[in-house]
């Protein structure tokens, strides 16, 4: 006995000392946490799942002629963006810092990410899970601004445009809010101390503003305010806001980086928000217009979803009942009554319902956020300081101008390499049909296209053959 | 022979179609239609913005008759069609000059 428990003590200082040596312990084993590692795989893919939540609650908020135009625009930037990330994107936004204004380009190719935790970012997960993780949200970031400008952009400008946008746009904004190194935050509203815990500025401010200024930039659909545009398929809308209130439980609790209380935390603002704000968009609506409308219900709770989002690691759930229910009557008020008045075609409300309910939200942080939820944070407004709201403000004013400006100047660069609208015609027949060649819903008798043949007989010789053997 | 095209609300389908069946009248064509009339339109609601719809959803049954069942025909389907309220459609009665059966090339009343 005496000697086993020599030996075994023999055994264990061994690991330890080799355990010690940092070298060897990181090429062997990579210190993870499998949970957390576990929990942040899948956030990443719930957030990934968004993408194509965010193509139907779009797709069937169109008319039908471009349903699968507006689908597409959400699918391929997740094709972009996912390859883009890989070769400079992710070095951009996260890599070792430059004057705390964006990553180098030092992780080019992903080189220096891998298997093994990152110093800087999430260290108990493998880095390569957290710049996955990271990849989902830019993806959706790019894909929200489509709502802007849907049915009447053409689809080569808006392929450039988003390699543009996400390169120029979000990897900076990501870099300024998350930018991190083994010593701290690096990217300059994350030293300033603006509070932004899942994305409300990096994601939502920024794609809502810089939706609204393509919307302008474009100009009006044709028809717009004297033809009826209503949606063409809101079940499609409906199952799509439902992709997006599940795969938010990744966005935002998985925007704790660990599987631990915060992460619990997060999820439970989340969906109270959502709920709240779903609550009194159709309250809001009911008294306004004498309807409750399932449309309504879930723009409201994306509106309380988008809300919750920079707050949702910082504030209780009661607090998120309010922002929630602020949320879906301002959001309200953006699309019903300020988009009237000003006029601009903001066709799905990228802007009203992201940018401006990020904006309440950013702000909503700076009110009420309180340490007692993480004492990484900050106590807001509520809990004595009130400078926290600045910081907010600051980091809105920053987000707003940087997003606008550089939107506006990308968009007048790809116009002057391709055409960036519809032409009229185009946008008579729709998109789908124009620019895809490719019909969601046509007209089928007998199992065939109505007044469809093959136009060249080559390819038929397959089919042909088929039939004399039969 | 006469035909009979009647534009009827989509919820009297059911009833003027057994009606009709029960007087003997074999064969019909029915379409879904779009219409406006007394009627006016209605309101539908997207995000806070309302749209009045003018054209209301309506069915139009057509069907071609011997000339001695049309007023007896017309008279069915008004009686069943009628609710008494602003919308219960119209009836529209005209000359057909000939029928002809495609399968077995009759013609004229032993063609409907």
């Amino acid at each position: 006995m005496k000697i086993s428990k020599v030996k075994v003590g023999l055994i264990l200082w061994m690991l330890l000392v080799l355990l010690s040596i940092p070298g060897i312990a990181l090429a062997e084993d990579p210190v993870t946490d499998t949970g957390d590692t576990t929990f942040i795989i899948i956030s990443a893919a719930m957030v990934m799942l968004m993408t194509p939540g965010l193509a139907l609650f779009y797709g069937g908020m169109v008319r039908k002629k471009n349903v699968l135009s507006t689908i597409m625009m959400s699918f391929i930037t997740i094709c972009i963006v996912s390859v883009q990330w890989v070769l400079f994107g992710y070095s951009l936004a996260f890599g070792p810092d430059i004057n705390s204004l964006v990553g180098n380009l030092s992780w080019l190719g992903l080189s220096g990410v891998g298997q093994g935790p990152s110093d800087a970012y999430a260290t108990t997960i493998p880095h390569y899970v957290f710049m996955a993780f990271q990849l989902m949200f830019a993806i959706i970031t790019a894909a929200i601004i489509s709502g802007s400008i849907a049915e009447r952009m053409r689809f080569p400008a808006f392929i450039l445009f988003i390699v543009l946008w996400t390169t120029f746009v979000y990897d900076p904004l990501a870099h300024w809010v998350w930018g991190w190194d083994a010593n701290g935050a690096t990217g300059w509203l994350g030293k300033l101390g603006a509070l932004d815990f899942a994305g409300g500025t990096v994601v939502h401010i920024s794609s809502g503003v810089s939706g609204l200024v393509a919307a302008l930039v474009l100009g009006r659909r044709k028809g717009y305010g004297t033809e009826p545009m209503a949606p063409h398929q809101l079940p499609f809308t409906v199952i799509g806001a439902a992709l997006l209130w599940f795969g938010w439980f990744g966005f935002n609790a998985g925007s704790a980086v660990a599987a631990n209380g915060l992460a619990a935390s997060a999820f439970v603002v989340t969906n109270t928000a959502a709920a709240a704000a779903a609550l009194s968009w159709v309250f809001a609506e009911w008294l306004h217009h004498g309807k409750p409308t399932m449309l309504g219900a879930a723009s409201g709770c994306i509106a309380g979803l988008v809300g919750i989002t920079p707050a949702a690691g910082f504030v209780t759930p009661l607090s998120a009942i309010v922002i929630g229910l602020v949320a879906g009557i301002v959001c309200y008020l953006a699309v019903s009554v300020i988009k009237k008045r000003f006029g601009y075609d903001d066709s799905l409300d990228a802007f009203g319902v992201h940018g401006i309910g990020g904006m309440w939200g950013a702000i909503a942080t700076g009110i009420f956020c309180t340490k007692t939820v993480n004492s990484a944070g900050a106590d807001g407004l509520l809990y004595g300081n009130p400078g926290q709201v600045v910081n907010q403000l600051i980091g809105v004013g920053a987000t707003v101008a940087f997003a606008a400006t550089l939107t506006f100047v990308i968009l007048k660069v790809v116009g002057a390499v391709c055409k960036l609208r519809a032409t009229e015609e185009e946008e008579e027949v729709g998109l789908d049909l124009t620019i895809h060649g490719e019909d969601a819903y046509p007209d089928i008798v007998g199992g065939s296209i109505l007044g469809g043949k093959y136009s060249t007989t080559p390819d038929l010789a397959m089919y042909s053959t088929t039939l004399k053997t039969n | 022979m006469k035909k009979v095209e009647c534009i009827l609300r989509p919820g009297k389908l059911e009833e003027v179609k057994d009606a009709l069946s029960q007087f003997g009248v074999k064969g019909m064509t029915v379409y879904q239609v779009m219409g406006c009339g007394l009627q006016g339109g209605r309101k539908e609601v997207y995000r806070g913005t309302e749209l009045t719809i003018n054209l209301l959803p309506k069915i139009k049954i057509e069907i071609v008759v011997a000339d001695k069942d049309a007023d007896e025909i017309v008279k069915i389907i008004t009686k069943t069609a009628n609710t008494g309220q602003i919308g219960d459609g119209k009836i529209f009665i005209s000359p057909v000059e000939n029928v002809v059966r495609i399968r077995t090339g009759e013609m004229d009343e032993s063609a409907i």
